[in-house]
This record gives structure tokens, C-alpha cells and sequence, in this order.
């Protein structure tokens, strides 16, 4: 799809190029505050995407889609480096502005955990002799880690944690002034489309290696029929 | 009912066991998820002699004494407070960066006989705002906004202001 990557790519220019040359700094975290261009739209995509693998989840377990098991088989290894990056961007930020590369608040372990669901799902999916297998209990982890989802959303609601409350998404107007708001949405928006091009390229990718699997198979097959029948001419 | 309807429905009995398990763990360990402790929280329960827990809140304005320790480290004395109470901390080391009056902070340690705090880590809490240094000024300047005495006036009055240096005033 050459188009979403073009898009993708053009978005993502735009919106990096706003957040990090032309937005102005944050008054007290100055210009470390543009780890946050990245760091945001990455926890974004980390549980928006787990919630696209639970979707992907109850089309297999129910419907049984092929495309489905596909879809989530390939997602998961894209989530698990995007939770990835969140986490390491926010202890990046972490370090400077609260004095601490990790503490065992809600957010942060219940977002750890989030990481170990997608690696966990991957590892999974792939362990099995039969894929069928392996794509039923994927799905079953995959919806068994959905209740993380409104765990990492709320945790900072819930329970006091180092981590701060959100500032987009709440009730009411966002904590952010608007010269930062509009290169992070864009940055988001340029993350989400690369995020959909990547597993949609992985998606594809995956039926032609499933098709030329079945054409190398049915060719097998073709050319033992070829010799079987050979051979009980010339016996 | 049909294969479909019939694994839709034990989908759906699955979710609402799981949903009801992870709520009742969560309410039955909810005093073991908080981070840290109000000192409301330390006036209406004190934890037990010498455990070492985390205190929460703002320091407290004009109450920042930096000093330097009989070995030569920095070393400060502080209040923290949560409107109804306060503690007076006292730590040896470096304050990160973001450490000021009116922040919100996270201390580790004791507290010591006469009521206060011995921290061992001290570390900084930023709140949800996000704001460029103009507007920070601006709100400043015309009194909207002391931050030495707490959190940022509601969003809604400054995230759209502009950002010229003659904003404000």
C-alpha cells in the first residue's frame, strides 16, 4: 500500500519536525519535554493496538477468520517494540525530571505488564506445531490481558503514582497549551498510519508466504502423483 | 442457538469472571497500589515504629532551607503538606531537578521521634500541565498564578493564550 506509507511518512515528517524544531520548550522541563512527542503517541498506539489484537482476538475464537489469526500473529511483535519504546522514552524522561529511571507505580508496572502481554503473545502464537493451535491460545491471552487496558488508563485515577495524570485525553481542557497539543496530535496521527502501514505490510506479506506455501505444496503433491503413476506404467 | 451464538456467550461469561476477579483483587490490595502516603493519610494512620514508607504531596511555600551537611553534601529542610496536614522533612543529597516549592514530591524514609521525616530518596512529581515559558510568565506577571504556591489556574484559561511576550499583563 503505497499510498499509507507515503501518508504515513508525510504526517510523521510534518508533525516531528513541528515537535521538536518549532514548538516552543515546557517552562519548568525545558527542552526535555520533547521526549513527550514520542513518548505519548507511543503509549497511545501500545494500548490502542492491544485493543485491535483483543478485536482480532474474538474474530478468531468466534467467527474463526483465517485473517484474523494472521492479523494478530503479525501484530503482536510491532506492539511488543512499541510498548518497548514507550517504556524506554519515558525512562528517559524520567531520569532528568523525576530523578529516577523506574519506580514500581501502577502506570509503570501495569504498562510493563502490557509489554510482557504482546511478548508473551508472540512467543506464544509461534510455539505451537500446528498454527491453529497457537492462534486459539493466543487469543485466549490476548483477551485474558484485556483487563490491563482499563488498569493502565485508570491507574493514575485510581491510586497516587509518580506518574502524572493525563493531560489530552480527560474531562475538560487539555493540560496542555495548544502550541504543544497540535505537533502532538500530529505526531500521533504520523505514528498511528506508519504503525497501520508496518502491520499491514507484515499482514500481507504473511497470506503470500501462506499462498506460496499451499502452490509449493499442491506442486509436491502434483509432481509425487506424476512419479506414482509413472512408475505403475513402466512396472 | 448456533456454534457462534453458543462461543459468543461463554466469550462474554469468561469477560465478566475475569473483569469481576481483577475488581475484587484490585479493591482488596488497594492500600498495597498507592505510591506513596498523604501526610493525612501518615495523621490518621501512623505506620508502625522505623518502617520506611513514602510520603506524598506539595512543598509547602517558603519553606525550602538549603544547607550543607557536616560532610560537605548538600542537605535540605522542607514541609511537605497536603492542605489539612504537614510534615517537616529533612534529606542529604541532590534534589532533582524539577524539585521547587509548590511541586509535588516523593519522599522515601522514616519518620523520626519528634514527628518529622528523614527522606533517604527524594523524588519530583510533575502534574499534567505543559506550558511554554511565555504563558508561564504571562500568568505570572498578572497574578493568575504563583507557582511556588501550588498547581497551574485551570487549563482552559491559558492553553489557547497566545505566546507573544506581550501576552498577558
Amino acid at each position: 500500500m503505497p499510498w499509507l506509507w507515503a501518508a504515513a511518512l508525510l504526517v510523521l515528517g510534518i508533525g516531528l519536525a513541528w515537535a521538536l524544531l518549532f514548538s516552543p520548550p515546557d517552562w519548568q522541563q525545558g527542552e526535555t519535554v520533547r521526549i513527550m512527542y514520542v513518548h505519548v503517541p507511543m503509549a497511545w498506539l501500545a494500548m490502542g493496538g492491544y485493543a485491535g489484537l483483543a478485536i482480532a482476538s474474538v474474530l478468531s475464537l468466534v467467527w474463526r477468520h483465517p485473517l484474523a489469526d494472521l492479523a494478530a500473529r503479525e501484530l503482536s511483535p510491532v506492539g511488543a517494540a512499541i510498548t518497548a519504546l514507550c517504556l524506554a522514552t519515558g525512562s528517559l524522561w524520567g531520569k532528568p525530571m523525576w530523578g529516577t529511571w523506574w519506580v514500581w507505580d501502577a502506570r509503570l508496572t501495569s504498562v510493563l505488564v502490557l509489554f510482557f502481554l504482546w511478548l508473551g503473545h508472540a512467543a506464544l502464537v509461534r510455539a505451537f506445531e500446528e498454527p491453529e493451535r497457537g492462534a486459539r491460545a493466543g487469543a485466549i491471552l490476548a483477551l485474558i490481558g484485556v483487563v490491563n487496558l482499563p488498569i493502565i488508563k485508570f491507574s493514575v485515577d485510581w491510586w497516587n503514582t509518580l506518574h502524572q495524570p493525563a493531560s489530552v485525553a480527560r474531562l475538560g481542557s487539555p493540560g496542555l497549551h495548544v502550541d504543544m497539543l497540535y505537533p502532538l496530535l500530529t505526531c500521533a496521527s504520523g505514528f498511528a498510519l506508519l504503525f497501520a502501514a508496518l502491520v499491514l505490510a507484515r499482514v500481507r506479506s504473511a497470506v503470500m508466504e501462506r499462498r506460496i506455501r499451499g502452490l509449493e505444496l499442491a506442486s509436491a503433491r502434483r509432481h509425487e502423483q506424476g512419479r506414482f503413476s509413472e512408475g505403475a506404467i513402466t512396472s | 442457538m448456533t456454534r457462534k451464538r453458543r462461543r459468543l456467550m461463554m466469550l462474554g461469561l469468561c469477560a465478566l469472571g475475569i473483569g469481576t476477579a481483577t475488581a475484587l483483587t484490585l479493591t482488596a490490595f488497594q492500600d498495597n497500589l498507592v505510591f506513596f502516603r498523604s501526610p493525612s493519610d501518615i495523621a490518621r494512620e501512623a505506620p508502625r515504629d522505623g518502617r520506611a514508607f513514602r510520603l506524598g504531596g506539595l512543598v509547602e511555600a517558603g519553606s525550602l532551607t538549603r544547607e550543607t551537611a557536616a560532610d560537605g553534601r548538600p542537605a535540605a529542610r522542607f514541609r511537605v503538606t497536603d492542605g489539612p496536614h504537614t510534615i517537616t522533612v529533612t534529606y542529604a543529597g541532590v534534589l532533582p531537578d524539577l524539585f521547587r516549592e509548590g511541586q509535588g514530591v516523593v519522599a522515601l524514609g522514616r519518620l523520626t521521634p519528634d514527628g518529622g521525616f528523614r527522606a533517604s530518596e527524594v523524588l519530583a512529581r510533575h502534574d499534567e500541565t505543559y506550558m511554554p515559558p511565555e504563558v508561564a510568565d504571562a500568568l505570572r506577571r498578572s497574578g493568575h498564578w504563583n507557582p511556588s504556591q501550588g498547581a497551574a489556574p485551570p487549563a482552559a484559561t491559558w492553553n489557547t493564550a497566545p505566546r507573544s511576550t506581550r501576552a498577558g499583563g
